[in-house]
Parts: structure tokens; C-alpha cells; sequence
């Protein structure tokens, strides 16, 4: 090998290392922070894991939304219409939340089948709908069609 | 009949926008000097009909023209008039009305002020700028006018403008960020121009720069006015929530800023010439990928509009007809550019590859977690959010090994400085730096603190060498005034734009460590103390505005028995859309914010209530620091060697 070519050579082999290395500690941040979206019914029927952190979606059932007296803590259940969960969190919920208005929570699924929720998003727009409820939504209403 | 006009006029214009983009670049085909002298009348035009166009809406919002779906919709007869006037881009049509706008103001500005430009090279431009507005407005037209008619029977009053958009913020926020991703389709253009012509050299950097420069601090403006509205209006106090349509204004910036440097190296030393277009098309193709994200509402965001896909598919196929032409355009003409300049490991070109890796990077991270939701989802695996975390986890140590770069490359000159000379002009602000860094965390806060070191030292290593390359200017001068006067405006530009980074950089890092934040349940008379501040809560009154009525509450803010300030957040009601928003209120200054928002009544009667109290400290820093990068950006363009010729 000429002394030229030795150089290309380890700068190549530089910047293959260097770009793997990169790309791998992307997808491993990548992969630590996924939040994956479940509905309500496959929460009910034990497909979602339990002490993950995960988004869940739905409806809020109307007249289920439970205030403590002490504390900020809140309860409600959400729906896709087949199966409802309870959800908690305690903090102040967003504008937008209201009872039948479609809504995600982000958290963990506790051992009793309970989501507790630390974020709770509700949109802008009144009318939009979060595209993973959405599609679920649409599933149901053509499975019981 | 004024709508009529409106689209009739919009009409015209594609019209004018097709011609536009045929006949100057026929004209340089067959090389007649006619047809290439076509563009500027056709520009004229263009804009004029665009504006009517323009004008029409807002005076079908100003007279409550409600027969007009879009104005129906969006505004309602009790809206405050500069309510009405920005309502024209509150929602998904007039936004993309005044995107085609803007993009006819830019045109109109590159036939105005590029008069040194050979004949030849400025009709390609303007011609690549209106196949561009063709797209844009053959979109409006067909998939989203803003002119359609309630027929026949119209409502008696609107649906009011979303509460969240009645805002001061969201009066300036879209247009100027729209002028930045506007702004990256002239360079986009020259790029595109420079292509076709074949001719890549240091005069297109230097006609193409100022443009660039000034497309770059309008976006960057836009997102920190942005994260303001966010932070007071939307946002519980949060600046930056990693939401793909931030993301979506983000990814633009970054790769705009490689370009903003690169382009620089290129005209200066004549290097990187390919990969300086490349970045071009790539700028205003990730703002076009902006738009797409924003508009098809495939991603869950705060932004999605409720949307219809055949748009989405409209923009898609607008995108891969921009992106796959000119790359393919790129392929063929890019491998006859050849870089003859040559530069060493230790020059200011080596230091602004770096700066240009590390940028590109972080678009792709940026990228990679905006896009990968979609991507998992098309390949069955899912659906998926990607959170915070992630972005965090990559985007800031790269950012913290730029700016370590960033005050290092003061030390650098172009092609060749000797290692020896470097180490001797940085070691002094290393070792400062270090120090400052090390000290600020038990200063300020309680005790050591890895990231305040991290960021303080930081800062203060670019500061440092910053000022010590400025002083360096002075060595050999008897008059300092001369030599202020003397230096370009380009230099100070630069200097202003680093500083900005260093400030947002302190902002960043002080109000992520030593923020403090409270959600409580208070009645009438509780008192609570965060950061040394007592917030006492005295409890809420109604009060009325134009279209909503509130709940008012009132918190004294008191700091060793003094009175700080008296806060009144609000809880609206806007009785159109019947829907509620949260004003909060806060008392700044440059060292600390204090925010308290009200969340909702917690009992029938109204005497307790959830409320958000916070302590800010430098958060103002961020939005300070954008604006410096902004007024950095414009200077640069008041340089004296763009306004010869």
C-alpha cells in the first residue's frame, strides 16, 4: 500500500467507526424512550405491560371524572367504546379536558389494572381526534358493524 | 363579490407563476435576452395579484363576511379587529395564503435587489422560485381555498378564532417564521440556478449569502417567538416540548445554520462547493418536509390541524417532486464541481467542516425521532410516541461539544495556523473558563452541580475567547473608534449570533437545574413559599373581556415581608366556542420569572383552587439570546461589499 492510499484507508476506517458508533448510541437513546400507544381494550385484556411507561388513549367517559377534596388528585375512565380503564393523576389537567372529549395519557399501568397517568394531553383543536384514537375507534365501529 | 375577486385573483396569479417559471429559463435555453427579461414584469404580477388576493380575505374578516367558509370558521363578529387581521393565518388556508405571499415577497425582493446578477443566472432564479409558487398556489386552489363559499345558507356569526391563538404572539409568530422557511426557497433557488448553469463558483456564494443570512434569523426569530408564546400561553410555563412541529422548525435551523457557515468557507476560501448546494436543497426541502408534518396531520402534535388526507398527499407528492428533482439535477452537475483550494487539520475551514458535521448530525437525530413514529407505524410494528428523553439524550452533548468547537475556532485562521499558536492563545480561557465553571454552581445554587459546570464553563469559554480574538483587532491600531468603525458589519454580525448562542446556553442551563414548581390545591388566605418568594392566594373575582368572560384570581407575592408583586392569572371562558383557557401571569425580570397559572375550581363554590406556581430563574435568557442571533443575522447583511455594484 502506498503511504496515500494507508491514509485513506485509516480515514475511512475513522469515519465507518465513528459513524456506527454514532448511529448505535442514537438507536439505543432511541429505544429507551419509546412510549408505545395502547387502547383501552387491550389494556382490559392484559396485552398492554405493566410498570411501563406507555401512552394510552381514548374517550373520557362521561360522568366518571372523580376530584379528592385534599389533594389535586383526579380519577376518570377512559373508552374505546368496547372496554373502559380507569385512569389517575394528580396535577391540573389541560384545558381542553372535558368529559367525552378524546384525550392520551402518558404512564404506567400499576399491578390492580389502574393507569397512573403523569401526563395527561388534551389538543387545540376541539375537533381533532389524536390519529392513534382515531384508527382504534374506526377498528370498533367495524367490528361491531 | 369581494372573495370572488380574492380567488380570481389567486387564479391570475398561478397563471402568472406558471408563465413565470417557463419562459425566463426557455430564455436562457435559447439564449434571448427577451424571453429572460419576461421574469421581472411576471415577478411584479405575480405579487400584485397575490396581494389582492390577500387583501381580499383580510377585508372579508374585517366586515364579518361569514357567507366565506374560511372566515366563518376562524372569526366571529365579536373579535377584537387585530384579532380579526391575524386570523387570516390562524388556520390551515390563510396560512398557506400567506406562505404563497411571502414567497411572491421574496421573489419580488431577488428581482429588485440582485442587480449585479448576470442576466442569465437571476431569470433561472426567479424561474426555479416560481415553480415553486406554482406548487404552492395550485395547492391552495385546488385542495384549500380560502375563498369558498357557506352555500346557501350561511351562519348569522362565526366560530370564533381558537382562544389559544387571541394572542399577541400568534399575531407575529407565523409570519415571521414563515419568512424564514420562505426565505431558505431563494437559496434553494440560487442553488438550483447555479446547477443548471454549471457555474458553482465564489460569486454564487457571495450573491446567495446575504439571502441565506437573513432567511436564517427570520426562522430563528420565529421559533424564539415561538417558544415565548408557548412558555406564556400554551405551555404551564414549558419552552421547549420537543413536539414534532417544533421539531419540524428546528431541523430547517439547524441545517440553515451549516449553510449560513459553509457558504461563508466557500466564498471566502472557494471550499466545499458541492457540499454547500447540497446543504441548500436540503434547508428548504426539511422546511417543505415542515410544512407537509404541520399540514397532513399524520403526527399527534399540539399543531395537528383536523385535516384531510387528499392535502397530505398533495404536499407529499410536492415534496418528492422538489426533493427528487433536484438531487437528481444534484447528481448529475455536482460531480463537475472540483474544490481546488487546499486546507489543513488546524484552519478555520477544518473548524467550520466540524461545526457543519456536528449540525447535520443533529437535524438527522432530530430527524430520526420525529420521523421514526411513522416509519415503525408504516412497517407494522406499532404505534409509538418518542419522548423527551431522546432528544435530550442526543441532542445536547453534541450541542456541548460545539460550542466547545465554536469558542475554540476564534484561535483558528483560515487555511493554516500552527498548532503551537493555538494552544497559546487558548489555554488562558480554557483554564478561566474551567475555574468560573467550577465556582458558579456553589455561588449560585447549593453545591457542586455537573451540568451547571458543564454549561457555565462553556459559555464562558466562548465568551472568553471571543473577546479576547476582538481585543486581538486592536493590537496595532492608535484609535480604537477607527478601528470599531473599520471593522465589517459582517464581524459583528458573527459576533452577535455567537454571543446569542452562549446566552440561550446559560438560560437553558440554569432553568433546567434550579427551575422550582408547585401544583397545589389553594383556598382564600393559603400561603405558600417556593425559591424564598410567599405566594399568598386572595382568592378570585369575574371579570369580563371582548368575547370572554373569567375568573380572576389574585396572588401577593411578597420577599422578606416586602411586597414583590401582585399576579392575576385568569381562567376564560370564550363563550363562542365555549371553551376554556388558562392566562397565566408573571412577574420577569432578566434573573427570574415568576409564573402562576390557575388551573381549575376544585369545589361547586369556587373557593379552592388547583393553582401552578413557578420560579424561572434566567428564563428570559432564551428568548434573549434568540433575538441576538437574530440581529446578528440581519447585520451581517448590511455589510458594505453586498451593497457595491
Amino acid at each position: 500500500m502506498t503511504p496515500k492510499r494507508k491514509k485513506r484507508l485509516i480515514i475511512i476506517l475513522a469515519l465507518v467507526f465513528g459513524s456506527s458508533t454514532a448511529i448505535g448510541l442514537t438507536l439505543f437513546a432511541l429505544n429507551q424512550n419509546i412510549n408505545f400507544f395502547y387502547s383501552a381494550s387491550q389494556i382490559t385484556n392484559g396485552d398492554a405491560p405493566k410498570n411501563i411507561r406507555m401512552r394510552a388513549g381514548g374517550m373520557v367517559v362521561e360522568g366518571s371524572v372523580e376530584r379528592s377534596t385534599e389533594s389535586l388528585q383526579v380519577s376518570f375512565k377512559l373508552t374505546d367504546y368496547a372496554n373502559q380503564v380507569k385512569v389517575v393523576f394528580t396535577g391540573i389537567l389541560p384545558d381542553l379536558f372535558r368529559e367525552g372529549q378524546g384525550i392520551i395519557a402518558q404512564g404506567k399501568l400499576d399491578a390492580n389494572g389502574i393507569f397512573q397517568a403523569d401526563e395527561v394531553l388534551a389538543k387545540h383543536d376541539e375537533n381533532y381526534m389524536p390519529p392513534e384514537i382515531a384508527e382504534t375507534m374506526k377498528k370498533k365501529i367495524e367490528v361491531a358493524q | 363579490m369581494i372573495p370572488e375577486i380574492g380567488e380570481f385573483s389567486l387564479i391570475l396569479s398561478l397563471c402568472l407563476s406558471a408563465l413565470l417559471a417557463f419562459i425566463p429559463l426557455y430564455g436562457t435555453i435559447i439564449s434571448n435576452q427577451l424571453w429572460m427579461n419576461y421574469a421581472k414584469p411576471l415577478v411584479n404580477g405575480q405579487f400584485l395579484f397575490l396581494s389582492i388576493s390577500l387583501i381580499c380575505l383580510g377585508y372579508s374578516f374585517t366586515v364579518d363576511d361569514f357567507s366565506v367558509a374560511y372566515v366563518a370558521n376562524n372569526s366571529n363578529s365579536q373579535l377584537p379587529i387585530q384579532f380579526k387581521i391575524s386570523a387570516i393565518w390562524g388556520g390551515h388556508e390563510g396560512s398557506l395564503l400567506l406562505w404563497a405571499f411571502i414567497l411572491s415577497g421574496w421573489t419580488l425582493a431577488v428581482s429588485i435587489f440582485s442587480r449585479a446578477l448576470p442576466l442569465d443566472m437571476l431569470a433561472r432564479v426567479l424561474a426555479v422560485m416560481g415553480m415553486i409558487a406554482v406548487g404552492f398556489i395550485a395547492f391552495l386552489l385546488f385542495t384549500s381555498s380560502p375563498f369558498s363559499r357557506y352555500l346557501p345558507q350561511f351562519p348569522a356569526d362565526g366560530k370564533d378564532l381558537n382562544p389559544l391563538l387571541q394572542d399577541f404572539g400568534l399575531i407575529v409568530h407565523p409570519p415571521m417564521l414563515y419568512m424564514g422557511y420562505v426565505g431558505f426557497s431563494v437559496a434553494f433557488s440560487f442553488a438550483i440556478a447555479a446547477l443548471l448553469s454549471g457555474r458553482l463558483d465564489a460569486s454564487w456564494a457571495r450573491w446567495s449569502r446575504p439571502w441565506t443570512n437573513i432567511a436564517w434569523a427570520f426562522l430563528g426569530g420565529g421559533i424564539t417567538l415561538g417558544s415565548w408564546w408557548a412558555y406564556y400561553e400554551l405551555g404551564w410555563g414549558g419552552w421547549w416540548f420537543w413536539d414534532p412541529v417544533e421539531n419540524a422548525s428546528l431541523m430547517p435551523w439547524l441545517v440553515g445554520t451549516a449553510l449560513v457557515h459553509s457558504l461563508a468557507a466557500t466564498e471566502k476560501r472557494g471550499v466545499f462547493k458541492s457540499w454547500t448546494v447540497l446543504l441548500a436543497i436540503f434547508a428548504f426541502s426539511l422546511s417543505l418536509l415542515g410544512t407537509f408534518l404541520v399540514r397532513s396531520g399524520v403526527l399527534t402534535s399540539v399543531h395537528a390541524f383536523a385535516s384531510d388526507p387528499e392535502r397530505g398527499l398533495f404536499i407529499l407528492v410536492l415534496l418528492c417532486l422538489s426533493i427528487g428533482g433536484s438531487l437528481t439535477l444534484y447528481a448529475f452537475k455536482a460531480p463537475n464541481v472540483k474544490s481546488d483550494a487546499q486546507f489543513s487539520t488546524t484552519s478555520r475551514e477544518a473548524l467550520i467542516l466540524i461545526n457543519n458535521v456536528f449540525l447535520t448530525v443533529m437535524a438527522m437525530t432530530v430527524l430520526l425521532g420525529t420521523l421514526y413514529p411513522l416509519l415503525l407505524d408504516a412497517l407494522g410494528g406499532g404505534k409509538i410516541s418518542v419522548g423527551p428523553p431522546y432528544f435530550n439524550a442526543v441532542f445536547v452533548p453534541i450541542m456541548g461539544l460545539m460550542t466547545l468547537a465554536m469558542g475554540a475556532s476564534m484561535a483558528f485562521r483560515w487555511r493554516q495556523t500552527s498548532p503551537l499558536a493555538i494552544v497559546k492563545i487558548l489555554w488562558k480561557p480554557l483554564l478561566i473558563s474551567l475555574i468560573i465553571g467550577l465556582i458558579f454552581p456553589f455561588i449560585y445554587g447549593d453545591g457542586f452541580e455537573f451540568s451547571v459546570f458543564i454549561g457555565i464553563s462553556l459559555s464562558c469559554w466562548v465568551i472568553s475567547t471571543m473577546s479576547l480574538e476582538f481585543i486581538g483587532k486592536f493590537q496595532h491600531s492608535k484609535s480604537y473608534w477607527e478601528r470599531l468603525t473599520k471593522l465589517s458589519f459582517s464581524y459583528y454580525g458573527m459576533i452577535l449570533a455567537h454571543l446569542g448562542i452562549v446566552v440561550v446556553a446559560i438560560g437553558i442551563t440554569l432553568v433546567s437545574v434550579y427551575s422550582q414548581e408547585r401544583d397545589m390545591r389553594m383556598e382564600k388566605g393559603d400561603k405558600v413559599e417556593l425559591a424564598g418568594y410567599i405566594f399568598e392566594f386572595r382568592g378570585t373575582k369575574i371579570v369580563k373581556g371582548a368575547n370572554y368572560s373569567a375568573d380572576q384570581g389574585t396572588l401577593l407575592v411578597t420577599k422578606d415581608g416586602e411586597l414583590i408583586a401582585e399576579l392575576n392569572p385568569e381562567k376564560r371562558r370564550y363563550t363562542v366556542k365555549r371553551s376554556m383557557m388558562t392566562e397565566a401571569d408573571i412577574d420577569p425580570n432578566l434573573w427570574r420569572d415568576l409564573y402562576v397559572a390557575l388551573g381549575e375550581p376544585l369545589d361547586k363554590e369556587g373557593n379552592a383552587w388547583a393553582v401552578r406556581i413557578q420560579y424561572k430563574p434566567f428564563v428570559r435568557w432564551l428568548w434573549l439570546g434568540g433575538l441576538l442571533m437574530t440581529l446578528g443575522g440581519l447585520l451581517t447583511v448590511a455589510d458594505k461589499r453586498y451593497r457595491k455594484n
